[in-house]
């Protein structure tokens, strides 16, 4: 127990007994979890687990009523100072791309840099113009979010939350608004990623990519963990009965 | 790529003149048979219309009392300070459309187009060079815009924000040049008792409408604020002014703001118009945004939190723009409804231009040419009305509403 609460220097985010509840509901029933820097850690589980619920506390689009988190050193509490100060560290991708539709694609990408970061014009759009090419659509940098693809927005989705050089990225869902030919090329911007060395939390319930790129699987069910493990773990050998059930109904 | 892979174009579907005809208007025997009444009615009103205008009206009571009609009471020989300030908004028209093109290429066209129209009617010559020399002006000022915003971007920059600052700046210029100073000999004070006309109509819209756009916007944030203090202003305010005829308020501002004021301080008659033209609009202007407000989803606002952008500024770049943009056409409503409210005003005393023209009736000399007058009253109107709403419809294809 002592050395589990020891944290290394290593370990980017930080959960201790985490609880929330919607009203009398109760959402989070008590999540442990501790994340190094540049792990993949993949969660799943059936709709209404929490585990949306609980990647958005990890940037505080929701607040947690019990428990600890902390992000790179900083524990997420009321002060307002310290959310934005977290939420500039830490990129989301949603599964409604959420694109902002009066803006450009490259104004999309360097709003929160030039607002917040505070960088000149045209160094954002410098870095927003590679951070395009990175995810593979250059060329329409200059069109609005209605003319692009379902694929497209999200990568550019993608692109906006990395012009931020986040040092954690979570993504919600990110494929399960789309067309099944477009997720694969916004997985493969995700493995991309993945591999480059980002942090990334992905609830997601595309088993390929997880198997593939996951350091760590967590289960979600009722608002609890119920079971981790490496992918190895979680698909050839499942301890929980619920993980079997769960695992024999979408793969 | 082979023959019959290529794009397939669309079948012809031009009629012709008569084609057209028979399919829209003759396309079976009852449409027919409407088709030919509607053209009698038409054929019957034209004709008694324009019999009408061409040989019974007695336009003069219009030329003759021009003057009324724009300014009103204004005295004759400082009717000058107006002409300057429309040809001052003429040149500034000109200028901001040699800047941005795009929509103000037609109210700028419109507005020479109106001047060189008048200027063609038998007035003074005096009056008739001042309204060429408008058409002019317009030009100029797009010359001048599109030459020297051409040139290069840091050019065209420098003068969009003079222009700009220009058009802020016409406000206190209006004010100064109207009102003068008392004692001085070239900008002798002229009380606001004595404007009038279109001009008085003029000034109660533009102010109507530049205050209560940002008043109705903080009303409606307002509403939607989690403390409960500015919350529930705003409520009772927006509820309160809307529970009451603009007739009610505008009498009370006349009637009962004195009451409540020390008798040292006298608010001047049109400035209490304004004020309670402008809060009567705020109200609904609140609830015009803040059908704007409910329209943007919450996961914008969820976008740009997770970005770290901080609550002002999330409401500045990304909540507000989408939602004005989603109500332009209610709120240029709203101005077009102000804009013939202003008419109201008359039961205060004020000379607006509708007034006016009951003034020039109650006129021995003019006695019963109700037609000619408020058909000239309802044709100005129009004019202006119509050029806020086409100007809404430019505004709505430009930032393209509803292409999500």
């Amino acid at each position: 127990m002592a050395s589990e609460m020891q944290n290394s220097a290593d370990d980017i985010i930080i959960c201790r007994d985490v609880h929330k509840w919607f009203g009398d509901f109760h959402v989070l029933r008590g999540i442990n979890m501790t994340v190094k820097r540049g792990e993949v850690v993949v969660i799943f589980g059936p709709s209404g687990s929490g585990k949306s619920t609980f990647i958005r506390t990890l940037n505080r689009l929701e607040d947690h009523q019990r428990g600890q988190i902390i992000i790179d050193g900083i524990e997420l509490t009321n002060d307002i100072r310290n959310i934005e100060a977290i939420r500039s560290e830490v990129g989301m991708v949603f599964q409604s791309f959420n694109l902002f539709p009066h803006l450009k694609v490259i104004d999309n990408i360097t709003l929160a840099p030039i607002w917040v970061r505070k960088w000149p014009k045209e160094k954002a759009e410098k870095i927003a113009l590679e951070l395009l090419e990175r995810v593979g659509i250059p060329e329409q940098a200059y069109k609005y979010p209605a003319q692009l693809s379902g694929g497209q927005q999200q990568r550019v989705a993608i692109a906006r939350a990395l012009a931020m050089q986040p040092k954690i990225m979570l993504f919600d869902e990110p494929t399960s608004a789309l067309d099944p030919e477009m997720i694969k090329e916004v997985l493969d911007v995700m493995r991309e990623l993945a591999e480059s060395g980002m942090t990334m939390i992905v609830v997601t319930h595309e088993m390929g990519f997880a198997r593939e790129v996951a350091d760590r699987m967590y289960f979600f069910d009722e608002g609890k963990i119920v079971e981790s493990g490496t992918p190895e773990e979680i698909f050839n050998n499942p301890k929980e009965e619920r993980t079997k059930e769960f695992l024999s109904q979408i793969l | 790529m082979t023959a019959d892979s290529e794009v397939m174009r669309p079948p012809r579907t031009s009629l012709g003149v008569l084609g057209w005809l028979r399919q829209n208007l003759f396309s079976t025997w009852y449409n027919a048979l409407l088709t030919l009444f509607s053209a009698w009615l038409l054929y019957i009103f034209l004709t008694g219309f324009l019999r009408w205008a061409l040989t019974v009206a007695r336009w003069e009571v219009i030329t003759a009392n021009l003057r009324l009609f724009m300014v009103g009471q204004y005295p004759p020989d400082q009717v000058w300070r107006v002409q300057v300030l429309v040809s001052l908004i003429a040149l500034l028209f000109g200028l901001s459309w040699g800047i941005w093109k795009g929509i103000l290429r037609g109210l700028a066209i419109g507005l020479a187009t109106g001047f060189g129209l008048l200027a063609v009617l038998p007035f003074s010559p005096g009056v008739r060079i001042w309204l060429f020399s408008n058409l002019i002006a317009v030009f100029i000022g797009f010359i001048a815009g599109h030459v020297l915003s051409s040139r290069s971007e840091r050019g065209r920059l420098w003068l969009a924000r003079g222009t700009l600052i220009a058009w802020l700046l016409l406000f206190p210029v209006t004010v100064v040049l109207l009102h003068g100073f008392s004692g001085t000999l070239w900008l002798p004070a002229v009380g606001t008792n004595l404007w009038g006309g279109l001009l008085l109509t003029f000034l109660l819209a533009v102010v109507g409408i530049l205050a209560s756009f940002p008043l109705g916007v903080l009303l409606a944030l307002g509403r939607r604020s989690e403390l409960i203090v500015i919350r529930g202003f705003s409520i009772l305010f927006i509820e309160l002014v809307r529970g009451v005829p603009l007739v009610t308020i505008l009498f009370m501002a006349q009637i009962m703001l004195p009451l409540f004021l020390p008798p040292e301080v006298r608010i001047d008659r049109v400035i209490r118009a304004m004020v309670g033209i402008t809060l009567f609009s705020a109200a609904y202007m609140a609830e015009n945004v803040r059908g704007g407000l409910q329209s943007v989803p919450e996961g914008q606002v969820e976008a740009a939190r997770a970005l770290g952008l901080s609550g002002p500024l999330i409401l500045l770049l990304i909540v507000l723009p989408q939602a004005l943009r989603a109500v332009i056409p209610a709120i240029v409503g709203q101005f077009i409804s102000l804009f013939k409210d202003t008419t109201l005003v008359a039961i205060i005393g004020l000379m607006d231009l509708l007034n006016v023209g009951r003034a020039v009736l109650a006129n021995p000399q003019f006695l019963g040419l109700h037609r000619e007058v408020y058909l000239f009253v309802a044709v100005v109107f129009f004019i202006f009305s119509y050029a806020m709403s086409y100007s809404s419809y430019k505004l709505e294809a430009a930032l393209g509403v509803g292409e999500r």
